[in-house]
């Protein structure tokens, strides 16, 4: 036998970095209304296709088009638009706080507001999301109040978390919104138990886990799936793929698997890829998985196409490694323009009636904004009490944490 | 009184537990069908059903995180990591999730769980079932970590950490399942059958958590033990006639400072044993306790006897354990500086 060939190494690399010409052509994308729309109770295997396609409701014209459109109304469009408005508008006086010193870090949702704005309006009161940082459409839209969204951020003494937690990392048993970790991945499978537990109780209710494509390669993302799997969870598995983990392309987190939803095939769950700035698609998806959960089918693996158009937090410069015109060249477009433009197109909508009602939206929520400034920021204060620190540790304080409440003179 | 094993006595423990709540669920590896590696939850299933006790796959990270969705649904979930050694993959579930919930979401979600693992050595089990992992527990605010040392203090510290409403890490001891276990490797153990803690009423009764209690009373030296090691220290006290009281912690995290401080204020000396390997073991926090509360009246310096600082080994099981030869060296030691 001759000497063989030394090995090389293989490292994937995004198509262009910063000074490169954004270019997409490469990245299939199916036609709006191509994707089929089978019965919630398919098996998986005869539906293997759809962890390759994308699911797309409206066309270039703006038109709803093929088997996954028509769920929804004129007015449910519109209070959809609305809900993304608002996040938008709630991301922009955000950012520009943390610029201003108000608070420690934000994080923005610029691009993916469908994703979670839509799926949540696919869900019933009493339905349990362990959501990431990125999805505070499930509370915009889930009619939790802006205002403790506000004083959360700014950690001040209305702060619905005490000051305990960094900024967006919300909680709300009673809008369905678990509290989110700041660690990745971990509230996948965290999903998974809820649903068991609703299971295994004969509730009616289910549970959505939120992971991105980065964090997919967690431990917890695989043990996810294979508990839904085993136990038929009732759950919907959403990766929200945007591209972009911080710096690091999706590449390297999916390595040689053709897509994100295609890891759900090995596990015999259904999964499927819609286009995640298609307002119409995504609910017209998360609605087929909801009701399969709903009805006992077991679990179903989503993947959300999409683009984080602004940096990961406010921590992050994302024109250090890719270019500024990337988002731009996104093939999908901006959910926010894509569903006005098919409210205009059905005849219910208008640029003027948009640009009034951005400019009241934007007005609301800076008259929010106010009022939450009056209960304090991180850097001016009122804070919630050095003694705030102490309690919740555990239901009851035990002594060992008394004695260094009184040592700190608290 | 009704005699139990440990095992027994641990089983019992979740049978009363998911009799008299039913949100009160078991899983685990091996855990349903077959009943446990250690037969710790034998009978659950066909008791109670597979919603109320099933196996899962191989994941520890799998089974808690799951049992801290559970939790936060509302289920009081027990689970079984089948070796204390097999937990790691299952550590930033404990640690970052299941240990902060209540605190983080300021009390809107809890962790209402057990996570029950068998302990310590002295199984030749080798470096990977045998680890005395207590003191990564105890290192985390939002844990309680319970190590009971017989028949009766496990089934009532289980109870009670069931029912109680922040997780509870429950580290039995595993050489301790069928019998008592005082070091002497050598020698034939006693069953606990014919021991007087093998006593284990029947029915609900719980053992408070955070409660130490004296095993020995005692007025030449105190020694701080749990599990295992409570049998040795019983052990070195006898073979060297020094006068020792000893204290088993039975909970870790809330220790009990009182009784800890009221006996080493009695004797003016403490020895501190753990099995877990010394550097930065739960004996160091001890050990600062002890002098942080009782400094004035220590006549000795604080002597503690573990295991060494390296894998626990197979072969040189014996070596590495902390028998009574060496706790009785150490009792000496205290009593003579």
């Amino acid at each position: 036998m001759s000497d063989p060939k030394p090995l090389s190494f293989h490292v994937p690399a995004p198509a262009v970095r910063p000074g490169g010409t954004p270019d997409f052509s490469d990245v299939p994308i199916s036609r709006a209304g191509e994707v089929r729309r089978p019965e919630v109770d398919t098996a998986p295997e005869e539906i293997r296709d759809l962890a390759y396609a994308i699911i797309r409701v409206l066309d270039r014209d703006s038109e709803a088009v093929g088997p996954w459109a028509g769920l929804l109304s004129d007015d449910e469009l519109l209070e959809g638009l609305r809900h993304m408005i608002t996040l938008r508008a709630f991301d922009a006086r955000m950012q520009m706080a943390q610029r201003q010193g108000k608070t420690s870090f934000y994080m923005q949702h610029m691009g993916e507001e469908a994703v979670s704005c839509a799926f949540r309006s696919a869900l019933e009161p009493g339905d349990m999301n362990f959501p990431t940082y990125r999805q505070a459409g499930l509370l915009i839209a889930g009619g939790y109040p802006m205002l403790d969204m506000m004083c959360q951020i700014y950690s001040n003494e209305l702060d619905p978390l005490k000051g305990r937690q960094l900024p967006v990392m919300y909680s709300s048993r009673e809008h369905g919104f678990f509290s989110i970790s700041g660690n990745l991945a971990t509230q996948y499978i965290q999903a998974v138990g809820w649903a068991m537990a609703s299971a295994m109780r004969r509730d009616t209710r289910i549970a959505a886990g939120w992971i991105g494509d980065g964090s997919t390669a967690e431990s917890d993302f695989h043990a996810a799936l294979v508990f839904a799997s085993t136990y038929k969870a009732p759950v919907v598995l959403n990766i929200v793929n945007n591209q972009w983990a911080i710096s690091t392309f999706q590449g390297i987190a999916r390595g040689g698997s053709g897509t994100f939803a295609a890891r759900g095939l090995g596990f015999g769950i259904p999964a499927l890829r819609v286009d995640g700035n298609d307002y119409l698609a995504v609910h017209a998806v998360a609605k087929w998985a909801v009701e399969r959960a709903r009805r006992n089918l077991g679990p179903t693996l989503v993947e959300y196409v999409t683009y984080r158009v602004g940096a990961h937090s406010t921590s992050d410069d994302p024109s250090a490694y890719r270019p500024k015109t990337e988002s731009d060249a996104w093939p999908l477009g901006d959910p926010v323009l894509r569903l006005k433009n098919h409210l205009i197109r059905r005849g219910v909508w208008s640029e003027e009636r948009h640009k009034q009602g951005e400019a009241e939206i934007m007005a609301s929520v800076i008259a929010v904004q106010k009022e939450a400034e009056r209960h304090g920021t991180l850097h001016a204060g009122p804070h919630p009490s050095a003694r705030d620190m102490f309690e919740g540790v555990y239901e009851e304080t035990p002594p060992h944490l008394r004695r260094q409440r009184q040592q700190g003179g608290i | 009184m009704p005699r139990k094993t440990m095992v027994e006595a641990i089983r019992d423990a979740m049978d009363i537990s998911m009799q008299r709540d039913e949100r009160v669920v078991v899983f685990g590896e091996d855990v349903g069908y077959f009943g446990g590696v250690f037969r710790c939850t034998q009978g659950l299933q066909q008791k109670f059903g597979a919603s109320r006790c099933f196996d899962t796959p191989i994941s520890e990270l799998g089974i808690v995180g799951a049992a801290v969705g559970m939790a936060a649904y509302g289920l009081r979930p027990c689970v079984e990591i089948q070796f204390a050694d097999y937990m790691y993959p299952a550590y930033d579930q404990i640690v970052s999730e299941a240990a902060r919930l209540r605190y983080r979401s300021n009390g809107q979600f809890t962790a209402p769980m057990v996570v029950r693992m068998p302990t310590g050595g002295g199984i030749f089990g080798g470096q990977t079932h045998s680890q005395s992992p207590e003191a990564l527990f105890t290192h985390v605010a939002g844990l309680k970590t319970v190590v009971p040392s017989n028949p009766y203090d496990a089934k009532g510290l289980l109870i009670a950490a069931i029912e109680d409403n922040d997780p509870v890490i429950f580290l039995a001891p595993k050489r301790l399942y069928h019998g008592p276990f005082d070091g002497h490797h050598d020698r034939p153990v006693t069953p606990w059958a014919k021991h007087p803690q093998g006593e284990v009423p029947d029915g609900h009764y719980t053992v408070p958590l955070g409660k130490a209690a004296v095993r020995r009373a005692g007025s030449a030296v105190t020694v701080l033990a749990y599990g295992t090691m409570v049998y040795v220290a019983e052990a070195a006290a006898a073979e060297t006639g020094i006068d020792a009281e000893i204290i088993d912690l039975r909970t870790l995290l809330p220790y009990d400072l009182d009784t800890i401080a009221a006996s080493v204020a009695k004797t003016g000396r403490c020895v501190v044993v753990h099995e877990a390997t010394l550097t930065s073991g739960f004996g160091a926090e001890l050990s600062a306790l002890v002098q942080e509360n009782c400094f004035y009246h220590l006549e000795a310096p604080v002597v503690r006897v573990t295991g060494w600082d390296t894998p626990y080994p197979h072969a040189q099981e014996w070596d590495y354990f902390p028998g009574p030869a060496r706790v009785g060296r150490a009792l000496k030691a205290a009593m003579e500086a």
